[in-house]
């Protein structure tokens, strides 16, 4: 889907849904996600119609993952950090009650 | 435990926000300027400081020439908060109470004026199968490429009309990245509608820039002109695109599909605060109402740079400067004037026939029935069209039956097609239709951040 022009100079490794992959230190989330070959992020809470990136700089709301069990976060506007875990598909909290 | 009353925050990073910051900051303002990415540059900078040196060569002349801004920005005396968002602006007494939010956490800050420096955001391009997987903007893939040296993998199609576009197909060559076809969607009828903005084109500095990427583009890129339709197929992700040219449909198999048909302003965040807005025909979009100074319907909000009306980098970081001029002048500190004001005269001078030229066709503003124009609540075309003669009389209305609009983007790739929409099915303006009524804060904040914010009693 993308390529590397180059290997990353100071790689940083990351889990993508448990697969470990190598990203650039300096690559948001949504990079790392299209470098790895991941092209669908989440299904639509409405119809559960995957979806992928659309804008990259943060206003469609497309590239919801969870990142480090906090989920809805925009891959597109997330620096990738050693050892993130990021999980695609969507994810619903729980809601802890007393 | 309340912060000091800055006399100005500056909302966005890019070229207007840059320069206004570097501006206001020698006239001795205290200055704060927020952007949600991790460095200076905005969308056409980004990644001017710190993105891979290997692309460099590649984006040209006009990327390389902001450079020496945002350095300058760095250097500045101005206190630089990354990757937080503004997401309300609150009128107090002396001036405004903004929240920030970023990391999970939320602040606010306590500010004299106000300067949304947002910038612009692409236009919504709905066309049957937007919304699979591998569809995106072409700009997303020129962030790709700034910000981490990647491309995309074949097949490639690029489709849709403007500079960017040309300037994507460009940049791709150099790199040695096949592109299979650019379908280009400028309506035919388009130089009739620009001629007479030619005059001033032909002065203005654009002329040359243009002339010499359409030059490369064509070299390398095997262009499809007169494109009237366009789709995007596949199960579950893109496998074809399928249009429409000289009433011939051709399918030509794809993985990527990048779209770009111009961009709009970026007004949520002033809309949400309640400035005055008016659709503009003639780039077709909503604009704030400014003073020549950039001031909006709102005493000490200001607008500068694209989203205040779309015309470019240079124009924008000369009414940033502008901006920042008159906002320390309301504080009592004035400058001598200088060549900026015609300067960025001069910058807007052939912008009228960009806009006529590449104005994007009515088709793919205004879609078929059973296209998708609200992303985040999949709602169609179709159901927006029936809303409207079924009496809804604006997007407002249509969003209360629908939902459209009511997703986490709040509007921003669905607002001006629902006007659009619901202006052509009513036989009224867009202006008259007006944009769905938004409310901050203008992106996502948990309950946690919310509590953040409250303020000490008394």
């Amino acid at each position: 889907m993308f390529r590397r022009l180059h290997d990353p100079s100071a790689p940083v490794r990351i889990t993508i849904d448990g697969r470990s992959v190598a990203a650039a230190a300096s690559d948001s989330v949504a990079a790392a996600l299209l470098a790895a070959g991941v092209t669908t992020l989440r299904r639509t809470p409405v119809s559960g119609a995957p979806r992928g990136l659309y804008c990259g700089m943060g206003v469609c709301f497309e590239c919801l993952v969870t990142i480090d069990g906090a989920p809805n976060q925009q891959a597109c506007l997330t620096t990738v950090r050693e050892g993130m875990a990021v999980e695609t598909g969507g994810a619903r909290p729980a809601l802890s009650l007393p | 435990m309340s912060e000091p009353l800055r006399d100005l925050l500056i909302v966005g990073a890019g070229p207007a926000g840059m320069a206004a910051a570097i501006d206001a900051s020698r006239a001795g303002l205290s200055v704060a300027v927020v952007d949600e990415g991790g460095g200076p540059g905005g969308q056409i900078y980004r990644g001017i400081l710190d993105g891979p040196a290997s692309v460099r060569g590649s984006l040209g002349a006009d990327y390389a020439a902001g450079r020496p801004l945002a350095e300058a920005f760095m250097a500045a005396p101005v206190e630089r908060l990354f990757r937080s968002s503004a997401v309300m602006i609150e009128q107090r007494q002396d001036g405004f109470a903004v929240a920030l939010s970023g990391g999970g956490k939320a602040r606010l800050v306590r500010v004299r004026m106000v300067l949304i420096a947002a910038g612009a955001l692409e236009r919504p391009f709905p066309i049957p199968g937007w919304t699979l997987p591998g569809v995106m903007t072409a700009g997303a893939a020129q962030t790709m490429l700034k910000a981490s040296a990647l491309v995309p993998e074949g097949p490639v199609v690029l489709a849709g009309t403007a500079p960017l576009l040309l300037l994507l197909a460009a940049q791709f060559a150099r790199l040695g990245v096949k592109v299979e076809a650019l379908l280009d969607t400028t309506p035919a009828g388009s130089w009739s509608g620009a001629l007479r903005h030619l005059p001033d084109f032909l002065r203005g500095p654009y002329l040359a820039k243009g002339l010499s990427l359409l030059r490369e583009a064509r070299r390398s890129t095997r262009i499809i002109r007169g494109v009237t339709g366009i789709a995007a197929e596949g199960d579950g992700r893109l496998d074809a695109v399928r249009f429409t040219a000289a009433r011939l449909e051709r399918r030509i198999a794809a993985r990527t599909l990048l779209l770009h048909q111009g961009v709009a302003p970026q007004l949520n965040l002033a809309m949400a605060t309640g400035v005055a807005y008016r659709w503009s025909d003639e780039r077709l979009a909503f604009e704030p109402r400014l003073e020549t100074t950039g001031e909006s319907s709102i005493p000490g909000l200001f607008l500068a740079g694209d989203c205040a009306g779309i015309a470019g980098a240079e124009a924008a970081r000369l009414s940033g400067i502008l901006a920042a001029r008159a906002i320390a002048a309301r504080l009592g500190r004035t400058a001598a004037p200088d060549a900026t004001a015609s300067l960025h005269a001069q910058a807007l001078r052939g912008r009228r026939f960009i806009d006529a030229f590449y104005r994007p066709a009515s088709n793919f503003r205004r879609p078929p029935d059973a296209v998708i124009v609200c992303r985040c609540e999949e709602v169609t075309a179709g159901e927006i069209r029936a809303l409207a003669r079924a009496g809804a009389p604006g997007p407002n209305q249509a969003k209360a039956m629908s939902r459209s609009g009511m997703g986490p983007c709040q509007g921003r790739l669905c607002g001006l097609t629902v006007a659009e929409i619901m202006a052509a099915e009513l036989g009224a303006s867009p202006d008259a239709v007006g944009h769905y009524r938004l409310r901050p804060p203008v992106k996502p904040m948990t309950l946690g951040e919310v509590a953040m914010l409250a303020e000490p009693e008394g």
